[in-house]
């Protein structure tokens, strides 16, 4: 399978992190079998951007970030749903295409990171695609 | 030689992907008179513009502000017309066999269709790969694919009098419901909600079924399935309240999408580098003489999979082409706006 690269479409389009202020949260990534990862999110990117510049596996966003392939599922953890915020329209016709949805299943391309998101915890499926 | 004798279509040039890159090398390679036949997956031209994102905007083709993933492959097909490809869609190319020698290449190439292609030249230029239905993660799943687990319908017979599981709400399944409903013993179509994605005349006519007590609709999931030999028997329904129940099932087919994948080419005996093809910068050919990739599924240092990219690299690897093909011609470089042979060649002298 043929991954995007985030990292290069951050350099190619010049778009460096961070700017005039940098703001980042910590984004934790929690893997089916309960390993964590936790990273940095600039403010104003996606999670799944975030987790593909980390480099996060089960993240696949095969159609980077257009809301068109479910390969970017998380299941956001119950003290955060409210704050990530619910799924739209698209979204939710998005998730048909995923696996094993739930009530708090988003797709991470979606969810854009904000300062109040700082500390975010979202598990990531057993299979994306 | 017993190869050579069989039915086989002859052409210039097999192009694998019928995406962006593989249109616009339809066209690079029209101009310097290369006739081509061009084979994709998907039932329809685009690739992942068409698949992906139809109606989102693109603002990163030279010279075109927005278009839409279905507008730019609307463009490419309007400007390769007078070249007049071959499409052949809905196949697969499983394999590749080469005939010739590193001068003289020639290529045999086969379909899951059954189609033989002989041809002096091929461009590979399948993108992430080819799009294959997605696999849910039931356990066993493998062991009834393609006897009692579909991804699509082959033989409607197949469903004669079964008890028929459908899962997902998309227009795939809504359609097999309403196709297959009045064969099926019984039909149960699973969702995960009550909404579907799918046309509202097929999602009617299903409500209408389910009213009418002749399909059942059922909110959940197939979590495991059991059978034998590759014949299922019965299915485990898990609906939304959690609640688990066993149902009769002959019949499973999981709608969930395609994904990509890379497929038959990891077979081909080219070089690979982390599912991506190398290529040189100046032809964009790979490690085999006469066999090209261009697009998103090569790799040189430098490559952004852009598509841009892909056209730029259509266009260097189809005067390399030119002299396979060829081979006692010389190529003279011309421009679409001066020269009255390529203008002729496009119709527009």
């Amino acid at each position: 399978m043929v991954k995007m690269s985030f990292d290069d479409t951050a350099v190619r389009y010049g778009a460096e992190p961070g700017g005039g202020a940098p703001t980042k949260v910590k984004i934790t990534f929690v893997d089916s079998s309960g390993q964590a990862r936790t990273v940095e999110g600039e403010v104003g990117s996606t999670v799944m951007e975030t987790a593909r510049r980390n480099d996060i596996p089960q993240i696949a966003a095969e159609c980077g970030g257009a809301c068109a392939c479910a390969t970017c599922h998380v299941y956001v953890d119950e003290k955060w749903t409210e704050k990530a915020g619910k799924a739209s329209q698209m979204e939710e016709d998005m998730l048909d295409f995923a696996f094993d949805v739930k009530p708090n299943s988003r797709l991470c391309c979606q969810i854009t990171v904000r300062p109040e998101l700082d500390g975010l915890v979202v598990q990531t499926p057993a299979q994306q695609g | 030689m017993n190869q050579l004798n069989e039915a086989a279509i002859e052409t210039d040039v097999v192009i694998v992907g019928a995406g962006p890159a593989g249109l616009f090398a339809v066209f690079e390679l029209g101009l310097l008179d290369i006739k081509c036949h061009v084979i994709d997956i998907l039932p329809r031209a685009g690739g992942q513009c068409s698949e992906l994102y139809p109606e989102k905007p693109i603002y990163d083709i030279p010279g075109i502000p927005e278009v839409t993933g279905q507008g730019l492959t609307d463009s490419l097909l309007k400007q390769i017309e007078p070249f007049h490809p071959t499409f052949h869609f809905n196949e697969m190319v499983e394999s590749l066999t080469s005939l010739g020698t590193a001068e003289k290449p020639s290529f045999r190439l086969t379909t899951d269709a059954g189609k033989v292609f002989h041809a002096r030249v091929v461009f590979i230029a399948a993108g992430g790969g080819s799009f294959q239905p997605k696999k849910p993660p039931i356990p066993t799943i493998e062991q009834y694919e393609g006897k009692s687990v579909f991804y699509a319908v082959r033989r409607m017979e197949d469903f004669r009098d079964r008890d028929v599981v459908i899962v997902g709400g998309g227009d795939s399944a809504l359609d097999w419901t309403l196709n297959l409903q009045p064969i099926a013993k019984s039909l149960t179509l699973v969702h995960r909600r009550d909404a579907f994605r799918a046309a509202p005349h097929s999602v009617s006519a299903m409500q209408d079924l389910v009213k009418a007590g002749k399909i059942s609709f059922r909110l959940g999931q197939i979590t495991t399935i059991e059978g034998a030999d590759g014949q299922l028997s019965h299915a485990t329904l898990k609906g939304n309240d959690g609640v688990e129940e066993k149902i009769s099932c002959h019949r499973l087919m999981p709608f969930f999408g395609l994904t990509m994948k890379l497929g038959p080419v990891a077979e081909w005996g080219l070089q690979l580098n982390e599912n991506l093809i190398p290529v040189d910068t100046e032809k964009f050919e790979t490690s085999h003489p006469g066999i090209f990739a261009v697009g998103d599924i090569n790799y040189y240092p430098g490559k952004l999979k852009l598509i841009l990219s892909g056209f730029h690299e259509g266009a260097l690897a189809a005067q390399k082409a030119h002299r396979y093909i060829f081979p006692d011609k010389k190529l003279l470089f011309q421009y679409t706006t001066s020269s009255t042979n390529l203008q002729k060649k496009l119709g527009v002298s």
